[in-house]
């Protein structure tokens, strides 16, 4: 069946099986393989994606049941060239070590600052209770996200410099 | 790489066009919300349905509302939005209580009431809380609507009254003065489904327990519910020693089994011990003692 979404702000489609789960017709399908496939069971989180801006795990939605619809992954977050000041925040505050979990990770937290621009910590935990991160013990994912909550227009001039 | 077997897809435009589709295409057809518990089931080859029919795009199915004196609540409500209702927080707070430990904000943007309604799984959430508070759902089929006590809808586990041409529209729970509720869970860590879990609903009449409901979940409890331990409190003082006696009657009548997830007596001592807290919380907030 033909299948036509938005992906990252372009008109995408392609000819599929109803089967086909969105994770793999981003990755396999359009070549997008920022978003990773990892438990394939919507525990491990890795695969999150935005659809219409809502965080979900696109192993456990039909590429089907998003047609029609405005879906964002990792590769459409930085604008221009420009990280994003969650990106950044992962970069500056270590957020990452073998980068598995990182779109995921990326997806839900941009999903949670959205609603909530200046979560505390024990939001930022709940929020990314499903994602899972085998590396870093989540200290560092939450410095990134608080990061990002504390420069919404992402680093400043002097922070440049001393970076 | 689990991927389910083959199946034809059909979007659903509105409820009607929903049963129509079903008609069609008969009892090898389901319909499909959130997916996060048909897919996993597909996936594992444990459902294998010819066509998917999916009810996304199907609109006046996602409230939340006053209607009389009853909360209505549309079969496409997220878990998302029932735990974020603040109708629902002030009536029930036993919803927020339950969402709050139900798998986790990725699914539950996704998850639907009426799609975990349906399933039937023993071990659901809402479910449980569902049989606690009773209250009704709406089925509706290509000859109208019709209204099935809660207490009758869940026939077994993975088994309800809808039938194959049929689509849960709303859940509907009726408003009462003087209540409380509250949600107990014990899961082996954080959004996985419970070891046992209990919910409660408590009206006072003074100092009386003028009703009582208790659901419980993953125990093994028919239909969620244990009626002896319900009938138990009615009539009684709302004290530890009334709380106790159900608590005790929920441990000897449900049914756990012993799995991955625990020992069968280590179920009966949580389902008594959350029975417990559950009642004890949701009398304290019928009291205005707690939120």
């Amino acid at each position: 069946m033909q299948v036509k979404m938005t992906v990252n702000g372009e008109e995408r489609e392609a000819d599929v099986e109803a089967r086909m789960l969105l994770v793999h017709y981003l990755r396999d399908e359009l070549g997008l393989t920022g978003t990773h496939w990892g438990c394939d069971t919507s525990n491990c989180g890795t695969c999150t994606v935005a659809v219409d801006g809502q965080a979900i795990k696109s192993c456990t939605m039909l590429a089907a049941m998003a047609g029609g619809r405005d879906v964002e992954t990792v590769e459409g977050v930085a604008v221009g060239g420009e990280l994003d000041p969650v990106q950044e925040g992962f970069m500056r505050e270590h957020g990452l070590q073998c980068g598995f979990c990182t779109p995921g990770m990326i997806m839900t937290a941009r999903w949670l600052l959205a609603r909530d621009p200046d979560p505390d910590e024990a939001t930022i935990r709940e929020a990314i209770s499903g994602n899972l991160c085998r590396c870093t013990g989540y200290e560092n994912i939450v410095r990134a996200v608080r990061w990002a909550a504390e420069h919404p227009e992402g680093a400043t001039d002097a922070e440049e410099v001393s970076a | 790489m689990q991927v389910p077997e083959t199946f034809d897809y059909e979007r659903a435009s509105n409820i009607d066009d929903a049963i129509a589709l079903l008609e069609r295409h008969g009892d090898e057809a389901r319909l499909i919300a959130g997916g996060h518990s048909l897919l996993p089931m597909m996936k594992l080859r444990l459902a294998f349905p010819e066509v998917l029919i999916d009810i996304n795009d199907v609109p006046d199915l996602d409230h939340i509302r006053i209607d009389g004196d009853e909360i209505a609540i549309g079969a496409m409500v997220r878990h998302a939005a029932i735990l974020d209702s603040a109708l629902l927080a002030e009536h029930y707070p036993i919803f927020r209580d339950a969402e709050r430990v139900i798998a986790d904000p990725l699914v539950r943007n996704r998850g639907t009431i009426g799609g975990s309604f349906c399933q039937a799984d023993p071990a659901e959430d809402l479910s449980a809380v569902g049989a606690a508070l009773g209250g009704s759902v709406v089925v509706r089929s290509s000859s109208g609507s019709r209204t099935v006590p809660m207490r009758e809808f869940h026939e077994g586990p993975y088994e309800t009254k809808v039938g194959d041409a049929e689509i849960l529209t709303e859940v509907r729970f009726p408003i009462r003065n003087a209540t409380g509720s509250a949600y107990e869970k014990v899961e082996r860590r954080v959004g996985d489904w419970a070891v046992a879990a209990a919910g409660a609903f408590v009206q006072l009449d003074g100092d009386m327990i003028a009703d009582a409901g208790i659901g419980l979940a993953a125990v093994g409890a028919d239909h969620f519910i244990v009626p002896d331990a319900e009938a138990a409190l009615r009539g009684k003082p709302a004290i530890r020693e009334s709380f106790e006696e159900a608590a005790q009657l929920c441990h000897d009548q449900c049914s756990p089994v012993t799995d991955q997830r625990g020992p069968e007596d280590y179920k009966r001592h949580l389902a008594r011990e959350l029975v417990l807290r559950a009642l004890t919380r949701a009398t304290a907030r019928a009291r205005g003692e707690e939120s």
